[in-house]
């Protein structure tokens, strides 16, 4: 049997604000437990939530980069369940009058075609804290202590549209996930680092036989803590849905856990033990007016949407389709490219330079390029040193990796450690003379017509200049003297 | 009379002129609680060092002539649902006994920076639900006037403090009567102004968008000397409202010439009690023979106010109840947990009481899948008609006078087992916090020397008229 899939997100994205959502506690994801907690954040009786304005403009930014209608008026919820991470038995959250409804988001689709995939919701919320176990294992700990940090950190939830152009494929889900993703991350919404939890996601699936009418229900996958388990998780859900449905079986309505260990989906709760959230507005906050002023201001404010970008990157500058890929991949990639374009002069080396040897630099050395040393004025010049032929590319790499170590400008390190190229004609043209002498047999096979001769030639002095000759010149003395 | 059974409008002038000292007042407060507390049980906890220290400070101003207001030195009790910090704050729940807040009130800390005397938190219904303050977890309060009788509640504790001589002023809290319904069985001024009027901030939550503090005093000058100190926008409460605040006290007025007053027709039939309506009826055409235009008026929507309330301020307590979990703080139930969901089940069996479990129920009741609309929103609409009648009302009127509670002080234990009676007690007052309207009690004559309170009912954010119409009615009744 053949089937059809539907695959429906709901991806939760936590707002690189400075403070939290509704109180003003640091965010930051390096402090001591329960550095970053206040009486707000904490649920102690009496206190009340102000919300942050930067959040929602954080979360109207996303909407309208993910070309969401912005509504005039949005409510804050309640989401009410019990757990120990959770300060105040309920969740801030919005259920009705979201901020951001109705977007879409352009995709490569599996039939090559652009793909419009329908996005039924953004809105925002409060994220709960976090539970630390005495132990590896929940079921091996005496004791669990909660970490409050977390509590009140503004997130924001994406839901796709399951009945509006779904994601009919795990390659259209990566395609999805990445593109939301690099989305965030270029309006400088949220830095998405997986492995800090600020991307996390939610999938729902469910299949059809192919040409029947109507989809099985669907199931819905918590606890993939990576874009791999994510697609995992998947994979195994259609094998064994699609194994239940060709076995006669039903799909029940239900949520399963993803086992990250043993890379299987397993029940957690079926569609009766479905808690009952008791959704209802806060009457604690106020509803929000917004002003068409401040969404048009946002609009104004909007940086560059990745797409945009790539398309004026192959465009303007020139660089290749596949480079331009890869440094628009990421945001701060793209701005310290951008901020080496003015000092520089071969944009295409400039940019495989940087898919290259830059990031091969801050994966050795596993660092972001925001914390890269070399400054962008710097790291240009080298490329216009190596573009015009001052140095070679493997004397290049040399001064690169001096530049990374001691922070000096190129042209400083060039002439401390005496790589500046050797190009005065009675100089080279002197060692030519000399190799030539010392290489009979090569020198005559040249002479023979045998023109891959000149590079052991030219290999050789190379090698005695340590890289410094002007690889051209000396070939052309070579041939001159034959 | 001692110092302590003085108005503080007297007490303000009498330390101003340095003829009394804060410490003086305070002293004769603490000597009333010691003598009087044990029966009345209107504290929950009295802060006699921490009150005295404030007093001698309050001391050192009026000598020195700087940073005076006109509560400065004055005791003040607050309701145990107020957050002090440092100062233990119960709710009268065994849930929170022992919670000692980490910060104050944005009321209390303005109290405290007026340079008032914090004498002590004053008992409560649990977590305000109830009128009577008998669903306190440490005991009912008494009422002064008769101790075998409740001294309504929630807000029981100041009310009974203010009518004793425990304490000269107090707050207190409101959601459905709490502040004017005990003002009216112990005697007293009580005051609750409009929504959004002062800030909740520190206030524990028992139905957020009816929950509104208040003053409480021996007349309507008193409670606007402690209004023009709690009054204001506050931005940690962004349901507080950001518009001028009058200058209560100061433009105090009793010129009722041509002021309009409403009487609702539902609000005098079956159920009062005649001799209430009678003390109601005599007050009002007092005033009309000193100038007031009495208007009969009609707020049809009035017999829905009582279930509107009840759904809403449930479904809320639901919600702002669950963060007592025993997680963070307050009680955990020590008995042996086989896991999280009995840590949860045994700490809110044991720290609740009947009454607070009973709301907690209801309100996850109203809001849970497939009754919500039935109820939870159909209390909404309700509750946009019950304000739409008095919106209406108040095209014609200026102020709307009721009695304050269908009857005078009930015995203690009369109504606790049953429970609906309980609730029609809030009939007259439940329909202001509905509205968000602000609403005064004033002692208007006795019955068998039970206080009978009077009901002013104001239009949003003109609680100056309120105080006038009180204040005129004071003055007239003390000439008589």
């Amino acid at each position: 049997m053949d089937f059809d899939v539907i695959i429906c997100f709901e991806i939760h994205a936590e707002l690189s604000t400075k403070t939290k959502l509704f109180c003003r506690c640091p965010v930051s994801y390096d402090a001591a437990p329960n550095e970053n907690i206040c009486p707000v954040c904490t649920g102690h009786p009496g206190t009340l939530p102000v919300l942050n304005r930067k959040a929602v403009e954080c979360c109207i930014r996303a909407g309208l980069a993910l070309n969401c209608n912005i509504n005039s008026r949005s409510i804050f919820a309640r989401k009410n369940y019990f757990y120990p991470d959770l300060p105040k038995g309920y969740q801030i959250s919005q259920y009705e009058c979201p901020l951001c409804e109705d977007g879409y988001l352009e995709i490569p689709g599996d039939d090559g075609k652009p793909y419009i995939v329908g996005i039924k919701r953004i809105h925002l919320e409060e994220d709960a804290g976090k539970l630390v176990h005495s132990a590896v294992t929940f079921e091996a700990s005496e004791y669990s202590l909660v970490d409050y940090n977390r509590a009140g950190v503004p997130l924001i939830e994406i839901v796709a549209d399951h009945t509006k152009n779904p994601i009919r494929s795990l390659q259209e889900a990566r395609s999805y996930l990445g593109k939301v993703r690099q989305i965030l991350q270029h309006i400088g919404v949220s830095d998405c680092v997986i492995e800090q939890g600020q991307f996390r996601c939610d999938v729902n699936i469910s299949l059809r036989q192919v040409k029947s009418p109507d989809f099985n229900e669907r199931v819905e996958i918590k606890n993939m803590a990576s874009f791999k388990s994510i697609i995992e998780a998947l994979k195994y859900e259609i094998k064994r849905q699609s194994e239940i449905i060709e076995s006669g079986g039903e799909i029940s309505q239900e949520t399963r856990l993803f086992d990250e260990v043993k890379m299987v989906t397993v029940p957690m709760r079926s569609k009766e033990d479905a808690p009952d959230y008791r959704y209802f507005p806060d009457p604690d906050l106020v509803e929000l007016d917004i002003d068409r002023d401040f969404v048009r201001k946002i609009k104004d404010d909007m940086p560059e949407l990745p797409g945009i970008r790539l398309n004026r990157f192959i465009k303007d500058f020139g660089i290749s389709e596949e480079d331009a890929h890869l440094i628009i991949g990421k945001r701060d990639l793209s701005d310290y490219f951008e901020s080496c374009v003015p000092y520089c002069t071969d944009l295409k080396k400039l940019g495989s330079w940087i898919t290259n040897e830059l990031i091969k630099v801050l994966n050795e050395n596993s660092i972001s390029i925001k914390k890269f040393p070399v400054a962008p004025k710097d790291f240009a010049r080298l490329i216009t040193l190596i573009s015009c032929n001052n140095i070679t590319e493997k004397i290049g790499r040399l001064v690169f990796k001096d530049m990374f170590e001691t922070g000096g400008t190129p042209d400083s390190i060039i002439e401390e450690k005496g790589l500046k190229p050797i190009q005065e004609t009675d100089i080279l043209e002197k060692m030519v003379e000399e190799i030539m002498k010392e290489n009979p047999g090569v020198v005559s096979r040249l002479k023979d017509g045998k023109k891959e001769s000149v590079n052991f030639l030219i290999g050789k002095i190379m090698k005695r200049t340590r890289g410094r000759a002007d690889a051209k010149k000396v070939s052309a003395l070579i041939l001159k003297k034959v | 009379m001692e110092l302590c059974d003085y108005q503080a409008a007297e007490l303000a002038r009498l330390l101003r002129k340095r003829e009394i000292s804060s410490r003086e007042i305070t002293e004769s407060a603490l000597l009333r609680i010691e003598n009087k507390d044990k029966t009345l049980n209107a504290f929950l906890t009295v802060t006699p060092e921490f009150a005295l220290k404030q007093a001698d400070a309050a001391d050192k101003k009026f000598k020195e002539g700087r940073d005076i207001s006109p509560v400065t030195g004055i005791p003040v009790a607050i309701k145990d649902n107020l957050c002090t910090k440092g100062i233990r704050t119960t709710c009268a729940s065994k849930i929170l006994e022992h919670y000692i807040p980490p910060y104050d009130a944005t009321v209390v800390k303005k109290i405290l920076q007026k340079g008032a005397v914090l004498i002590g938190k004053t008992n409560m219904d649990e977590f305000a639900m109830g009128s009577s303050t008998e669903n306190s977890a440490f005991g009912p309060t008494r009422n002064p006037r008769d101790i075998k009788r409740v001294p309504g509640g929630s807000s029981g504790g100041s009310a009974c403090a203010v009518a004793s001589g425990e304490a000269v002023l107090a707050i207190g809290s409101d959601t459905g009567g709490s502040i004017r319904q005990p003002a009216s069985f112990c005697g007293v001024t009580g005051m609750k102004p409009t929504y959004g009027r002062v800030s909740r901030y520190g206030l524990v939550s028992y139905a957020s968008s009816l929950d509104q503090i208040g003053p409480i005093g021996r007349s309507v000058e008193d409670c606007t000397m402690l209004m023009d100190v709690i009054a204001g926008y506050d931005k940690r409460d962004t349901t507080s409202i950001n518009v001028p605040k009058p200058d209560f006290s100061g433009s105090l007025s009793s010129d009722i010439n041509g002021l309009r007053i409403g009487l609702p027709k539902e609000y005098f039939v079956e159920g009062l009690d005649p001799l209430v309506k009678e003390k109601v009826i005599d007050a009002v055409n007092l005033l009309g023979s000193h100038g007031a235009e009495i208007i009969e008026i009609s707020l049809p929507r009035t017999p829905f106010a009582v279930g509107a309330y009840y759904l809403i301020a449930t479904a809320e307590a639901s919600s702002n109840l669950a963060r007592y979990d025993g997680v963070k703080y307050g009680l955990r139930a020590e008995r042996d947990q086989s896991g999280l969901e009995e840590m949860y089940e045994y700490t809110r069996s044991e720290g609740f009481g009947k009454e607070v479990k009973r709301r907690i129920m209801l309100g996850c009741y109203v809001l849970s899948a497939g009754y919500y609309d039935a109820y939870y929103l159909k209390a909404q609409k309700a509750r946009t008609l019950i304000k739409d009648d008095f919106d209406r009302a108040f095209q014609d009127v200026d102020c709307i006078i009721t009695p304050t509670s269908p009857s005078t002080a009930f015995e203690i234990g009369e109504k606790s087992d049953d429970p609906i009676k309980m609730y029609l007690v809030d009939i007259y007052t439940v329909s202001l916090n509905l509205s968000g309207l602000p609403g005064m009690s004033v002692n208007c004559g006795t019955i068998d020397g039970l206080p009978v309170g009077l009901q002013i009912i104001g239009k949003p954010f003109d609680e100056e008229t309120l105080f006038c119409a009180g204040h005129a009615y004071q003055q007239i009744a003390e000439r008589k």
